[in-house]
C-alpha cells in the first residue's frame, strides 16, 4: 500500500475526460506541479497549506487525455535532493527494497508507479530528478528536451535546467504520457513549436516509437560516464548494451571530456537560480509566515528560517554566495563556460552516433539515512544525469537488470528533440 | 522579497588571485544568510561552515574549464498586449496570511 512507502503527500482525485488516449489510466503528480484546489507543498513546510488557484498545463493535458489524477507525490524539498529524504513530510521508501531510498527528487512519483499505486506519474527533472528515481525503483523515466513540455504551473527551482517528464512501468506507457503533455504553450515562452525547429518532427508519435526496432542504430558509449561507477552497475549496464548489439545496433566508444565538470557547473547554476527563484517565499502572498515582531527584513528571515529545511537553505546560501560581487566571475561565469562546453561536446558526439548509453546512476540505491549528512556525496551521485540538463537534451532511464537484487538503470541520451530515437532504443532494452 | 538592493553587494572579501582559498568562515556564512534573508541559529552556521568548505573546494575545479565561445540562441517571446483572463482578485489573495480591502498585508517596514 501507498502508506507503507510514503509515496504520497496528499491523496486526492481529479477526474479525467470520459475518453481519450489515456482513458482508464491513473496518474500521480509530483507535488511541485500545481493542481487547482489541491494543496501543492513542494515537500516543504513553507507551502504546507498552499492551495493553487489554477492547474499546471501538464495536469490539464493529462486529464483532457482521459487520465485520472490520484494524488500528489512526495519529493525532496523544492526538488533539492537525490533521495527524497529532504522532504518535510518524511522519507519515501523504495518499493524494490524498503530499507533503501527511492532516489530523488521525484521519489514519490517513481515509488507510486513501482508499487502499482498509479499507472503513470509526473516528475520534474532539473539534474536527474526523473531519471534517478526511475533507475532506483526499476521503472522508466523520460527527461524531455528543454522546451518540449510546458513548465507553466511547475514551482520553479532552476528554470533554465528543468523539464517535467513522465514515469511509468513500461517505455510505451511513459511515451504515451509524453504524447499527451508535449507541445507549445502560450503560458510558457520557453516551449517550442516543433514546426519551427530545424530537424524536429512536428508529427512525432512517441508511443508508436516504442517498437524495439534498432537495426542499424549507432550507440555511443562514453568512457567518462563509466569511470568511477560501482562495478556491479557497470557490469549490468554493459550486459544490456551487448544485448543491443545482438539486436542489430552498432556500438562505438566515444569521449566527452567536459562531463568531468558537469556536476560542479550544474550545482553552481542550479543554486544560483534557486537563490533567485526562492526569494519569492516571503510569507506575504503565500507560504509560511512567522509570528514576528521584527521589521520587514527580520520577518522575512524568520518566515524563511521556519519554512525551509537544511538542504534548501544550503542551496539558497551557496547560490547567493556564487552570484555575489567578487565571486560571480569565479563560479557563475565559469559554470556557464562549462555548460557551453558540455553542449558542444554532445553536439560533436551526435555527428557520429544516434544515442549515447551509460549507467543512469553510478551507484546502487543508498540505504535510508546514508547520505543525508554528507551533501557533497549526494551531489556526486548526479554525475551522469546533470550533463543532459546542461545540454538541454532528451534522455530516458530504462531498467537494465538487477545487481545484488537492486534495480539498475540504463540511460539513453539523444540529440535535441530526438525523443523518438531514445524511446525506440529504450524499448529494445526492455524487450530483451 | 521585493526591495533588496544590497543583495548584489559583496558577500565578503573577494578573492585576490585565481587560487584564493575556498574556505568560508562563520562571519561569511552569516553575511550571506543575511543577504538571502534566512535566519540561521549558531548550530546551523557551524554545520554550514564545514559543508560549504567541502563544496566550494570541489567547485574550485571549474578553474580548469576553458573559456568557451558562447552563442546563446535566445529570442524574445512576445504576444500582443491584449487583456486576457487571469486570476480574480479573490483567487490571487486566497493564499495570503493577511489581507485588507483587497490588498496583501506585509510586515512593518521598519
Amino acid at each position: 500500500m501507498a502508506a507503507d512507502y510514503n509515496a504520497f503527500i496528499t491523496e486526492a482525485t481529479i477526474d479525467g475526460a470520459d475518453d481519450g488516449p489515456l482513458a482508464d489510466k491513473t496518474v500521480a503528480v509530483k507535488d511541485n506541479i500545481s493542481t487547482e484546489g489541491i494543496r501543492t507543498t513542494c515537500g516543504s513546510e513553507m507551502l504546507a497549506d498552499y492551495v493553487p488557484p489554477y492547474s499546471a498545463t501538464v495536469v490539464d493535458r493529462l486529464t483532457d487525455a482521459g487520465a485520472t489524477v490520484v494524488g500528489k507525490t512526495n519529493m525532496d524539498e523544492f526538488g533539492m535532493g537525490t533521495t527524497t529524504e529532504t522532504s518535510a513530510f518524511g522519507a519515501t521508501r523504495n518499493p524494490a527494497d524498503p530499507d533503501r531510498v527511492p532516489g530523488g527528487s521525484s521519489g514519490g512519483s517513481a515509488a507510486a508507479v513501482a508499487a502499482g499505486e498509479a499507472d503513470i506519474a509526473l516528475g520534474s527533472d532539473t539534474g536527474g530528478s526523473v531519471r534517478c528515481p526511475a533507475a532506483f525503483c526499476g521503472v522508466v523515466g523520460i527527461k524531455p528536451t528543454y522546451g518540449l513540455v510546458s513548465r507553466y504551473g511547475l514551482v520553479a527551482y532552476a528554470n533554465s535546467l528543468e523539464q517535467i517528464g513522465p514515469i511509468a512501468g513500461t517505455v510505451e506507457e511513459a511515451a504515451a504520457a509524453l504524447d499527451a503533455i508535449a507541445g507549445p504553450d502560450p503560458h510558457d515562452g520557453t516551449t517550442r513549436d516543433l514546426t519551427e525547429v530545424d530537424g524536429a518532427d512536428p508529427d512525432a508519435n512517441y508511443a508508436a516509437a516504442a517498437d524495439g526496432d534498432i537495426d542499424g542504430l549507432t550507440v555511443g558509449v562514453p568512457t567518462e560516464l563509466f569511470e568511477g561507477a560501482d562495478e556491479r552497475v557497470v557490469e549490468t549496464v554493459e550486459a544490456a548494451i551487448e544485448d543491443l548489439e545482438a539486436r542489430g545496433a552498432e556500438t562505438t566508444e566515444i569521449s566527452l571530456p567536459s562531463v568531468e565538470h558537469a556536476v560542479q557547473a550544474y550545482y553552481v547554476i542550479a543554486m544560483a537560480e534557486a537563490s533567485s527563484n526562492l526569494a519569492r517565499f516571503d510569507g506575504v502572498r503565500y507560504g509560511n509566515r512567522a509570528e514576528s515582531d521584527g521589521n520587514w527584513n527580520e520577518s522575512f528571515a524568520e518566515s524563511r528560517d521556519e519554512g525551509f529545511g537544511a538542504e534548501v537553505k544550503r542551496r539558497i546560501l551557496l547560490g547567493t554566495y556564487a552570484l555575489s560581487a567578487g565571486y560571480h566571475d569565479k563560479y557563475y561565469q565559469k559554470a556557464q563556460d562549462a555548460r557551453a562546453w558540455v553542449r558542444d561536446d554532445f553536439e560533436e558526439a551526435f555527428a557520429d552516433v544516434d544515442v549515447i548509453a551509460s549507467p543512469t546512476m553510478p551507484v546502487l540505491p543508498f540505504e535510508l539515512g546514508e547520505s543525508l549528512d554528507d551533501p557533497l556525496r549526494m551531489y556526486l551521485a548526479d554525475a551522469n544525469t546533470t550533463p543532459v540538463n546542461l545540454a538541454n537534451l532528451p534522455a530516458i532511464s530504462v531498467p537494465a537488470g538487477e545487481a545484488d537484487g537492486l534495480p539498475v538503470g540504463l540511460q539513453l541520451v539523444g540529440p535535441k528533440f530526438g525523443e523518438e530515437t531514445v524511446i525506440r532504443a529504450a524499448s529494445a532494452v526492455e524487450d530483451r | 522579497m521585493s526591495e533588496t538592493p544590497e543583495s548584489a553587494d559583496d558577500a565578503g572579501a573577494a578573492p585576490d588571485g585565481g587560487d584564493a582559498a575556498a574556505a568560508v568562515d562563520a562571519e561569511a556564512v552569516r553575511h550571506v544568510a543575511d543577504l538571502a534573508r534566512v535566519r540561521l541559529d549558531d548550530d546551523e552556521v557551524e554545520t554550514f561552515v564545514d559543508q560549504f568548505g567541502d563544496i566550494l573546494e570541489y567547485f574550485e575545479a571549474l578553474d580548469e574549464v576553458p573559456e568557451t565561445e558562447r552563442t546563446e540562441e535566445l529570442v524574445n517571446v512576445m504576444r500582443p498586449d491584449e487583456v486576457e483572463e487571469g486570476l480574480t482578485q479573490e483567487e490571487a489573495l486566497s493564499n495570503a496570511e493577511e489581507t485588507e480591502d483587497g490588498f496583501f498585508v506585509g510586515p512593518k517596514v521598519s
